[in-house]
């Protein structure tokens, strides 16, 4: 017992030091899992509230981009409404309200991105809404120009997301002209360039062709626009290709966060012996 | 109590420098200088320790939720806190009498040099490695931790510099 005391009164700084460490590499090995990343985590009161005053004032300075932005997805929508109603006579479009025919399987809400990082292996991206704004996790973030992220964890006012640009991403995406598909991961080096694995070789590939999502998960509606193929590597019967982003991640402000109103439905098919 | 205050002026400002100011300066795309580090280097020696490894604990996972990233900092930031005393002991040749005496502008420039970079030169190596959490890509650990050590010893300089020159 007195050796035991003496061990730790010689040791006691390094013990400690131990102990916080331990702490440390504890929360350090739970951020680097998708779903236990909750104890450190900007996505709350203080840094929250904090990110947010201060991106008050730094949105100043892309105004500029941010409305051409905007401008150019207006015109883009405008074009698709008049193509819509110039399809022909008003007879010929069936106006029916009926609760059966008419399935609506997504709903938009704009958010703002309040602090956002692109340099790390990990990157994340704090959300001006939160649960009470209907936000939870696992929900689609993308903007006019393709996606962004997955949401992660929300407290009431803020929630956390999972960039794309993170070693722990992976997205189901697929080409455009064809319907073979594959995970989007990125590799951690360029910002602006992510990878796409598992392309089956059949695929009949071409340098600047479009990827877009795949609907096959519960996350992404189908169809949102990633970033065209930059350079394919074809090594030991593997094609890696690598993926020009559409969207500049480095300056990113508004953007739109995707519910998938039938997840549930689409979920308790998919493992039913899961409730 | 004088020395409360020191470590509070030490503290908050330094945190908010790092994550609103440091955080965003992404020199060449991707090098950020880390001068939170600063804290370790300042902070008054001492014999009785918990309070300052502890301090460096918080300060390191304070920034650790404003910037998302698990505890890398807690982590790095508390181990060069917990060898300062060694390097301290191995540089400046001191005993524990003179810690309380000590001053790093009495020391000459050469040892305080060394001493500033090799504490920056760990704590950045841990800090990227734990940020990286593989071996893929460990080139970029060694690429990173040499651009920003450089940015951040040159902060750590001049900012040293500008603040002696106003006493």
């Amino acid at each position: 017992m007195q050796q035991l005391i003496y061990f730790f009164q010689k040791y006691r700084y390094f013990l400690f030091f131990a102990l916080l460490e331990f702490i440390a590499l504890f929360l350090i090995i739970n951020n680097n899992t998708f779903h236990k990343s909750k104890f450190i985590s900007s996505a709350n009161g203080v840094t929250g509230g904090l990110y947010e005053n201060f991106s008050k004032l730094s949105d100043y300075f892309n105004l500029k981009t941010q409305n051409e932005e905007l401008a150019s997805e207006n015109e883009k929508l405008k074009n698709l409404l008049e193509k819509y109603n110039s399809t022909g006579d008003s007879i010929l479009t069936n106006f029916v309200v009926d609760t059966v025919q008419y399935n609506q399987k997504y709903t938009y809400a704009k958010a703002k991105i309040i602090r956002h990082s692109y340099h790390l292996p990990n990157n994340y991206l704090t959300l001006n809404k939160g649960i009470s704004h209907g936000v939870k996790k696992e929900m689609a973030v993308i903007n006019s120009k393709g996606i962004i992220g997955i949401t992660e964890n929300s407290n009431s006012k803020y929630t956390r997301v999972q960039s794309i640009l993170n070693s722990n991403s992976k997205i189901n995406a697929r080409l455009k002209n064809s319907n073979h598909f594959g995970s989007l991961e990125w590799n951690g080096k360029e910002y602006n360039i992510v990878q796409l694995h598992d392309i089956p070789r059949q695929a009949n590939l071409k340098i600047g062709d479009t990827i877009i999502t795949d609907g096959k998960s519960t996350i992404f509606p189908e169809g949102i626009l990633i970033g065209t193929i930059k350079n394919i590597d074809t090594q030991n019967n593997k094609n890696l290709i690598d993926i020009k982003l559409f969207n500049d991640m480095s300056n990113l402000a508004h953007v739109y966060v995707v519910t998938h109103l039938d997840k549930k439905e689409i979920n308790s098919l998919n493992n039913p012996t899961n409730e | 109590m004088n020395r409360a205050i020191y470590v509070l002026f030490l503290f908050f400002p330094l945190l908010f420098l790092q994550v609103f100011v440091f955080n965003n300066v992404l020199f060449l795309g991707h090098i950020n200088p880390y001068v939170y580090i600063a804290f370790v280097i300042f902070y008054p020696l001492k014999k009785e320790r918990y309070l300052f490894l502890f301090l460096s604990f918080l300060l390191g996972l304070s920034i650790d939720y404003f910037s998302d990233s698990g505890g890398i900092n807690a982590f790095s930031l508390l181990f060069v806190a917990y060898i300062r005393l060694f390097l301290v002991r191995v540089i400046f040749k001191k005993t524990e009498q003179d810690y309380l005496l000590f001053n790093l502008q009495q020391e000459p420039f050469g040892k305080v040099f060394n001493y500033v970079i090799t504490l920056i030169v760990i704590h950045h190596f841990i800090l990227f490695s734990l940020a990286n959490f593989s071996f893929q890509n460990f080139s970029s650990v060694f690429t990173n931790t040499l651009y920003s050590s450089v940015f951040t010893s040159v902060l750590f300089f001049i900012g040293t510099y500008i603040i002696r020159k106003k006493k």
